[in-house]
């Protein structure tokens, strides 16, 4: 009848399952005796063994046996210095006396070699879940949601806007322009632009300047993109040929 | 006592006595316990006489396991043949953190093939960290034709075609609560397999997926569902989707929006406030993945009588929080990113005086980019406004000893105190001590603390503070903490209420584990890994208690003489028969 105890939570430890003296301090320290000669004997066993060749440890290959991180916090300790001045340089640009921009500092600190591994380093630390972890990720990887611009063009009523992030190339992009506003660019060449074309597609940069689109690479154009234009070929003259 | 009174007997009751000498008929005393609702109440119940015990058994309706392997499906049946619910916990704890191995165990499918036979009436099952198919989830679907309820949180081994076969065959469903899980997300089609004549919904949450669902099969299962009270939402819903859902449920009591982002035009965007303030019954709110700040102000008006406020993924800065708290003068529990700062936290203790329960989850765990998170001043400003705080999980970069003895004064109330410096290791930034007298100051001032979890550079007075301190303590976690074997003796010799400890990468070996040999017993389990616990030393554990089950995880080429991670506990259905190689049982 006693095994039900195990499915609930009894509120009092001292309880049925044990039918001798429930385990006071006394009865520990006395039977601690047989466990102590059992710890000694396990510590000497242990010192036969060659430990350290096969321990297994966290940290980088090549890191010397002060990089251990388990179970041996007077290392930490010791380098509290190092580990405290690590962690809060990274959380504090503005910190006069630590140099950010020169990396250099940090690493030839003599203490780099004794310095914890980093937290990614570490596995399961800090205690976040997977689910949130990997949701970490994923914001990384998008900046925003959609990125949205506007695209104008000469003689329409209204704007349109479209999602840069949906396409991987100029040619995509222009094709949806084309088709969005029923007309044609022609082919873009570095010297002379979209020359010869009725409408030519530019982009607002960063600076407010008004851009040829094509001139950069796709990269460089979706982060300095602020929005579109299809000119007249009248009215982009100027951009295309220098 | 019931069962020793020799009160006369009315003859026409005796045929329905079981035992003649009880003054109640079992169906009375079935039904006064019926009503008996706490487990711990039930268990001393169980524990009065023969009598009592039967009638407790037979009369309980849910059961909670704790630790799936602490007793087999058939001991469980053969002891309570009336379950309606079942709420089952696997792995260790710390398996969320990638410290277990896969495939480990804590299948759920033997649990269903017992219960199918047992409990064919079956209507709940809650799960946390169990290993579910998608097999099991469409044998559960097909097996209990009564079943209602199905709350999966970190589970692992299952895909949306397991979530399909569920929302195909389950004709009575009330709740399905998909949370934080390892899920094989491969499409959104399990929505639409909800049938047309199915109405009985009442809680929705697929917020943690990430596929687009069929949002016009979404908006009609809404609009049939006419009980339906919790509805979150995944990220693929826009803010036009969002509030096309409320229109058709404006008796919503817990909401999870989606992204909350979207280029709304003028009209849209009042008819999307108009919704909300629709919702006069919103409790809780969640969601919010992406939240546009120009967006939030739409929630103004349902954020008076809102109690919960879960904003763990949603980015927002200390000015977005500020602008919306003032709004919500009765909130008891704030789930955050630790982007609104210490601002922001000021904020929560100007503006929600009844906050009990504060979490800050950190945005940029591994400092992967200039993170500022939050400090112990916003930790000192919401215990300032916020007396009656008492649970709070708090993720931070530095922290000093006096101002957690600060936060612990203003709020001794504190049941759960789980404080994470996020560098292992480190000490009072001001002082460079150990991190010892905050968590003393815990200990000492707050009587009623029954979860504790402690971090940063710790010597053995720590555990020295809790042991002759926390004398309600029953879950404790550690890592990277503590000096010799003495600490954790400390804890095990002073903490009668321990339930629960886990320990990582602390100097703990066997003289502190065999110090635990009079306690493990009346606990539920003991993890603890990479720590300085070797074979010998759990072989011993294992010989002394024979009840306990004492299990060791060792990774492939590891040192044979160390226990890399030793996980301990109570069980009635011995050893276990379904360990993988890598889980050696002594």
């Amino acid at each position: 009848m006693s095994y039900h105890l195990f499915l609930h939570q009894p509120t009092t430890p001292s309880n049925l399952i044990y039918s001798s003296s429930s385990f006071s301090s006394i009865s520990i320290l006395n039977s601690t005796n047989s466990y102590q000669e059992m710890e000694n004997s396990l510590v000497n066993h242990e010192t036969e063994l060659n430990l350290k060749a096969t321990e297994l440890r966290l940290g980088l290959p090549g890191c010397d046996e002060v990089n251990k991180l388990q179970c041996n916090f007077s290392i930490l300790r010791s380098n509290k210095r190092s580990s405290s001045e690590i962690s809060t340089e990274v959380d504090s640009m503005s910190k006069s006396k630590l140099n950010t921009s020169n990396g250099s500092e940090i690493t030839s600190h003599d203490d780099q070699d004794n310095a914890p591994p980093s937290k990614a380093q570490i596995v399961g630390w800090p205690p976040i879940r997977s689910y949130r972890k990997n949701n970490l990720q994923q914001k990384k990887g998008e900046s925003e949601v959609g990125m949205y611009v506007k695209v104008s063009m000469a003689g329409a009523p209204y704007l349109r806007k479209i999602d840069l992030k949906f396409y991987k190339s100029y040619s995509e992009l222009l094709k949806v322009l084309e088709n969005m506003f029923k007309c044609t660019f022609g082919e873009y060449s570095e010297r002379e632009g979209y020359n010869g074309s009725e409408f030519v597609p530019t982009y607002e940069d960063k600076d407010g300047d008004w851009m040829l689109i094509g001139d950069v690479p796709w990269e460089m154009f979706m982060s300095s993109c602020k929005r579109l234009r299809i000119m007249k070929g009248s009215e982009a003259k100027g951009l295309g040929c220098f | 006592m019931m069962c020793k009174s020799k009160k006369k007997k009315d003859s026409k009751h005796e045929t329905n006595f079981m035992n003649s000498s009880s003054a109640f008929p079992d169906e009375v005393l079935e039904r006064v316990l019926s009503m008996v609702k706490s487990r711990k109440d039930r268990s001393s119940v169980s524990l009065v006489c023969k009598e009592w015990y039967n009638a407790e058994r037979w009369s309980r309706k849910n059961v909670f396991i704790g630790n799936c392997y602490s007793v087999t499906p058939e001991i469980l049946t053969r002891r309570f043949p009336n379950i309606r619910s079942v709420t089952l916990k696997g792995k260790p704890r710390f398996s969320d953190f990638n410290l277990v191995p896969a495939n480990w165990g804590a299948d759920i499918h033997p649990w269903l093939v017992v219960f199918a036979e047992k409990y064919p009436f079956l209507e709940e099952l809650k799960l946390k960290r169990m290993f579910v198919t998608d097999e099991s989830l469409e044998f559960l679907a097909f097996s209990f034709p009564n079943f209602k309820a199905l709350s999966l949180l970190s589970c692992d081994g299952f895909s949306t075609d397991g979530l399909a076969a569920v929302a195909t065959y389950c004709k009575n469903l009330t709740e399905l609560d998909i949370q934080e899980n390892g899920i094989d997300d491969k499409n959104g089609n399990w929505l639409s397999c909800f049938p047309e004549s199915f109405t009985s919904l009442e809680v929705l949450n697929f917020a943690n997926l990430n596929n687009d669902v069929n949002f016009d099969a979404l908006e009609k299962l809404v609009g049939r569902c006419k009980s339906l009270k919790t509805l979150k939402v995944n990220k693929s819903i826009t803010l036009e989707q969002l509030q096309r859902l409320l229109v058709r449920a404006p008796q919503l009591c817990e909401l999870g929006t989606g992204s909350f982002s979207q280029e709304l035009t003028c009209q849209q965007h009042s008819e999307l406030k108009r919704a909300f303030n629709n919702c006069k019954s919103l409790h809780t709110l969640s969601g919010l993945w992406v939240a546009s700040t120009q967006y939030l102000e739409v929630l103004y008006p349902a954020c008076t009588n809102l109690t919960f406020l879960n904003f763990s993924y949603a980015p927002l800065d200390s000015e977005d929080l500020s602008k919306l708290l003032v709004h919500c003068p009765n909130l008891r529990r704030l789930w955050v990113v630790d982007t609104v700062e210490d601002k922001g936290l000021e904020a929560v203790g100007t503006y929600c005086p009844l906050l009990e329960e504060l979490r800050v989850f950190p945005a940029d765990p591994f400092d992967e980019g200039v993170a500022h998170g939050v400090t112990e001043s916003g930790f000192i400003a919401v215990s300032e406004g916020c007396r009656k705080l008492h649970y709070v999980l708090y993720f931070c970069r530095q922290m000093t000893n006096a101002a957690v003895a600060t936060v612990v004064q203003n709020c001794p109330d504190f049941t759960h105190f789980r404080l994470c410096i996020m560098t292992p290791g480190q000490p009072d930034y001001l002082t460079d001590e150990p991190m010892d007298e905050a968590f003393g100051a815990v200990v000492k001032n707050c009587t009623k603390l029954q979860r504790l979890a402690v971090s940063g550079s710790l010597t053995d007075l720590t555990f020295e503070y809790i042991g002759r301190h926390a004398k309600n303590l029953e879950t404790l976690s550690v890592a990277f903490a503590g000096s010799s074997d003495w600490g954790m003796q400390c804890v095990l010799y002073g903490c009668p209420k321990l339930r629960k400890l886990e320990i990582r990468d602390s100097p703990f070996g066997n003289a502190a584990l065999f110090s635990g040999l009079g306690k493990y017993e009346s606990m539920r389990s003991l993890w603890m890994s990479d720590c300085k616990v070797t074979m010998n030393g759990c072989r011993f554990v294992a010989q002394e208690r024979p009840r306990l089950n004492v299990e060791v995880i060792n990774e492939e080429g590891g040192d044979d003489s160390r226990a890399e991670r030793v996980y301990i506990y109570r069980s009635v259905a011995g050893p276990r028969r379904d360990a993988p190689p890598f889980v050696l049982t002594l």
